[in-house]
């Protein structure tokens, strides 16, 4: 409630309080903006060098480029939830169970692939509506809430492929999703990069991003402010899911079939790369170009360790470090120092 | 009626007092002084409390008795002063746990119980702290040792009734016997001899108040001692021995309660100063319509109000702490669930059960909180963003959100109330609280609302923003609104409000207009216990 018993009278009025001002926005401390893409520079001279003839090639570019492009629409979703203040974490599990259905859906039920890709998008949605009403209109934490339909998604998933990788997806989706190329480049990446320019757009081109920020920032602020808090927060699920869904069907079509427990390895390099990107670009906010460039700079850095010859657990740790060293490097740039009280 | 002399006893403990033959001095404390920054909080403060009393403690807001109690329970340490506890004298800073080792006991306000655990695990809570000899609790005996607690201060209560099922006054209750009680070894090796309570009666019914008493007159007739630190006057004259008035940080007065009436101790707790009234304030408002007609409203501790306002007036709300005059604010926005009523605004009827910010700000309200980093402005948004959050869907055009203009718009704003620094991508919270109120301010008045409600509107802000925020005020009041300030501050009430309604158990009590909005009055109508005091007042200050 918003009535709150009155107290006496401060002791200390808050003018003698010492701050470091903080700035947010175009005269952002802009070592700060640039210190991720400057890293990200770094480490492509860096395998370059280290692996002239591997690293640096066209089709090491292409692939890094294609096979991320899953990752990307799913860590644009997970900042729907992000931004509003809420932890998103079935949308893995989401992702897998909408690349099963639309693979089970064209493979074995020969369905047409818009249809199942209408279908299983709606699914998607579903779980997000279900997220939505239990967290903001019931008021359960956001976190168990998704842990629970995740679970969830991710038995469904097993369960409608009796526990088998499912192959045979629609050759059409496949071809629109992987095949078809432009600049040597397959067309997915395209997609994810028109999705983070919707995203970007939202979010700083249109009051709705202006009164996410407010949601997730200052919850009560927002509710007198007149915002429709359930809505946004509903909203920013049922975009989590939906994205998800998309993810899932890019992830289907790039390799034209789906695994029982798919897609729940992204969940982690999701949020690393969410974390990082929010120390870019404007830092101290989740943002969608930010979120773009720390999925390549992961990708890019494991690409690279692999080609030195790590073995593929090095992608867990790595992703692991990215995420704790981006919510501590966050967490340094948020801090102001308290002041030294009575 | 005799003006008192407050600078001459400022520093001395009255010496008439005849306490109950010559009872043992279980506390005296002297010149305590506490300077935070620019401000004295206590400026030689004296105190004594003797055996077999309970000796109240007065004093507005900002008097010092916050600061005074965290001085005796070593929370805070005096930059000089003398404290001696029963034959002790005590060197400041006082170490950790000190005072309750000494045998002080303390209740605050909001009591420290845990709501979701029985009543035995709060009286006894410090044996899960420091059960030392083994992880092994004997349940029976913690229950049996709980009843026989309750039992022995007179409380027919099961201990394993959750206290979150408890009337307030039981959990009162209840806490003063977990402070009597806490620390008491079986030997009464450090039995509590001063039990301070500071406003623990704040949210209860009047009526059961005597209650408590019951319960801490045989505690100091058993020779302990009581400092009842409270707000409401008419508590302190029939439950307290003797009273200690505190003012400006310094010791105003202490009295024999007995001895003395309630204008004697509104001068003491006030001073003798003449404080502005509002009679020199431009009543533009005389003539205007009026046009905010609340009627019937109830809330959570307000039943049946009505108010009206004119165009044009500014009117103030106020009452002693727990007296609830805040709610109609939060009701009349929307804010609060839990409010009933009509609200009739320039012609237009809400229904306030289903009332909500949204119709609120539609309506043309605008509502100012008391807690201004929670419900105000969000202080990890800058300036800008927390400025234009109510107009932003105004720069929304041809699919694009007008950053530029956004940022231009905000600049003037800042501008126009003086925020400083005039950075709008600043966060809101790097800036001081006057600065902070300006910006709230600010992003609520650009909407131009006729309907203004304050809650605490100057709070925490320096005197600088103070004076800003008053002419943002009658300025917009000189312009037709209608402004409605609840606030504790009588002073600013007196300085800005052309008329003020007192609230007290529940209802409008009483309401001041014009010559007669003086801070004196408006205290006195606060501390006033109830309607047989009316008319023996005297009439503003000299």
């Amino acid at each position: 409630m918003t009535i709150t018993e009155r107290v006496e009278t401060p002791d200390v009025t808050p003018d003698q309080r010492g701050r470091r001002p903080r700035l947010i926005g175009i005269n952002g401390p802009s070592l700060e903006r640039i210190a991720l893409p400057m890293t990200f520079l770094f480490v492509i001279v860096l395998f370059s060098v280290l692996r002239p003839q591997t690293f640096p090639t066209s089709a090491n570019v292409s692939s890094i480029l294609s096979s991320q492009a899953v990752l990307v629409v799913l860590t644009l979703g997970i900042l729907g939830p992000l931004i509003v203040g809420d932890l998103d974490i079935s949308a893995a599990a989401v992702a897998g169970l909408s690349a099963m259905l639309v693979v089970i859906l064209t493979a074995n039920h020969h369905m047409n692939f818009v249809l199942a890709v209408v279908i299983s998008l709606g699914c998607a949605c579903l779980i997000g509506l279900v997220n939505g009403i239990l967290a903001a209109v019931m008021g359960l934490d956001t976190l168990i809430v998704t842990l629970g339909t995740g679970s969830l998604a991710t038995g469904i998933t097993a369960w409608i492929s009796n526990n088998n990788t499912i192959t045979g997806l629609a050759p059409t989706l496949v071809k629109i999703v992987v095949t078809d190329q432009l600049w040597g480049v397959s067309v997915e990446f395209y997609y994810g990069l028109a999705l983070c320019l919707i995203v970007f757009y939202l979010l700083r081109y249109t009051p709705l991003g202006r009164r996410m920020l407010i949601v997730g920032q200052a919850r009560e602020v927002a509710r007198l402010s007149g915002i429709n808090v359930n809505r946004v927060r509903i909203g920013s699920l049922v975009f989590c899911s939906a994205m998800a869904g998309l993810a899932g069907i890019l992830y289907a079509g790039t390799s034209g079939a789906a695994s029982a427990t798919g897609g729940a390895e992204l969940l982690l390099p999701a949020y690393a790369a969410a974390f990082l990107g929010a120390t870019t670009i404007t830092p101290g906010r989740f943002n969608a170009f930010g979120a773009l460039i720390a999925v390549y700079f992961l990708a890019t850095g494991i690409t690279g360790l692999q080609l030195l010859g790590a073995q593929n657990y090095v992608q867990q740790i790595f992703y692991g470090v990215a995420l704790l060293l981006a919510v501590t490097v966050s967490s340094v740039i948020r801090r102001t120092p308290k002041p030294a009280g009575p | 009626m005799e003006a008192t002399d407050s600078r001459s006893s400022a520093l001395t403990v009255d010496p008439s007092d005849h306490v109950p033959g010559g009872h043992p001095l279980l506390l005296r404390a002297r010149d305590i002084t506490k300077q935070y920054g620019g401000t004295r909080a206590l400026d030689g403060a004296e105190l004594e409390v003797r055996a077999g009393e309970i000796h109240g403690l007065l004093g507005e807001n900002g008097s010092g008795k916050s600061t005074f109690i965290k001085v005796l329970a070593g929370v805070v340490a005096p930059d000089a002063g003398s404290l001696k506890l029963f034959d002790d004298d005590v060197s400041f800073p006082l170490a950790p746990g000190e005072s309750h080792r000494r045998g002080l006991r303390f209740v605050h306000q909001s009591l420290g119980l845990i709501p979701s655990l029985d009543i035995a695990e709060n009286l006894l809570v410090e044996r899960f702290a420091l059960a030392r000899r083994s992880g092994y609790i004997d349940w029976r005996r913690f229950y049996d040792d709980a009843a026989e607690l309750l039992d022995r201060y007179g409380l027919k209560l099961d201990p394993r009734r959750p206290l979150a099922e408890l009337a307030p006054i039981d959990r009162s209750l209840v806490a003063i016997v977990r402070a009597v009680a806490t620390g008491t070894e079986p030997d009464h090796s450090a039995a509590p001899r001063l039990l301070v309570l500071d406003e623990p009666t704040v949210f209860l019914p009047r009526g059961e108040v005597a209650r408590i008493f019951d319960m801490l007159r045989g505690l100091v007739a058993s020779g302990a001692g009581v400092l009842f630190v409270s707000h409401r006057m008419d508590e302190v004259r029939e439950y307290t021995d003797r009273v200690t008035v505190l003012r400006d940080g310094r010791n105003a007065g202490t009295r024999v309660t007995a001895e003395v009436d309630d204008s004697a101790l509104v001068r003491l707790i006030v001073g003798s100063q003449v404080t502005p009234s509002s009679a020199g304030l431009e009543l533009a408002d005389e003539h205007n319509a009026t046009v905010v007609e609340v009627t019937g409203f109830a809330s959570k501790s307000l039943r049946h109000v009505d108010l009206s306002v004119r165009s044009g007036e500014i009117v103030g709300l106020t009452g002693l702490a727990g007296s609830g005059y805040e709610e109609i604010l939060y009701g009349l926005f929307g804010a609060h669930t839990q409010a009933t009523g009509t609200l009739n605004l320039h012609g237009r009827e809400l229904a306030l059960r289903k009332h909500t910010p949204r119709a609120a700000i539609a309506a043309g309200i605008a509502l100012i909180p008391a807690d201004r980093l929670r419900d105000g402005v969000s202080g990890t948004a800058t300036v800008e963003e927390n400025l234009t959050l109510n107009v932003v869907g105004s720069f929304f055009r041809t699919m694009l959100l007008r950053r530029r203009e956004l940022r231009r718009r905000a600049g003037e704003l800042a501008r126009d109330y003086r925020v400083r620094p005039p950075n709008v991508n600043l966060t809101v919270d790097c800036l001081s609280g006057g600065n902070q109120q300006k910006v709230l301010l600010a992003k609520w008045l650009v909407g131009e609302p006729s309907l203004i409600l304050l809650h605490e509107p100057t709070q925490g802000v320096d005197v600088g923003a103070r004076a800003d925020i008053a002419g943002f005020l009658q300025r917009l009041a000189s312009s037709g609104a209608s402004i409605v300030i609840a606030s504790a501050e009588y002073e600013q009430l007196a300085s800005l409000c052309t008329r003020v309604v007192i609230f007290r158990d529940g209802r409008a009590s009483s309401v001041l207009e014009r010559e007669d909005v003086t801070k004196e009055r408006i205290l006195s109508e606060c501390l006033r216990g109830s309607a047989q005091f009316a008319g023996d007042q005297e009439g503003g200050s000299s």
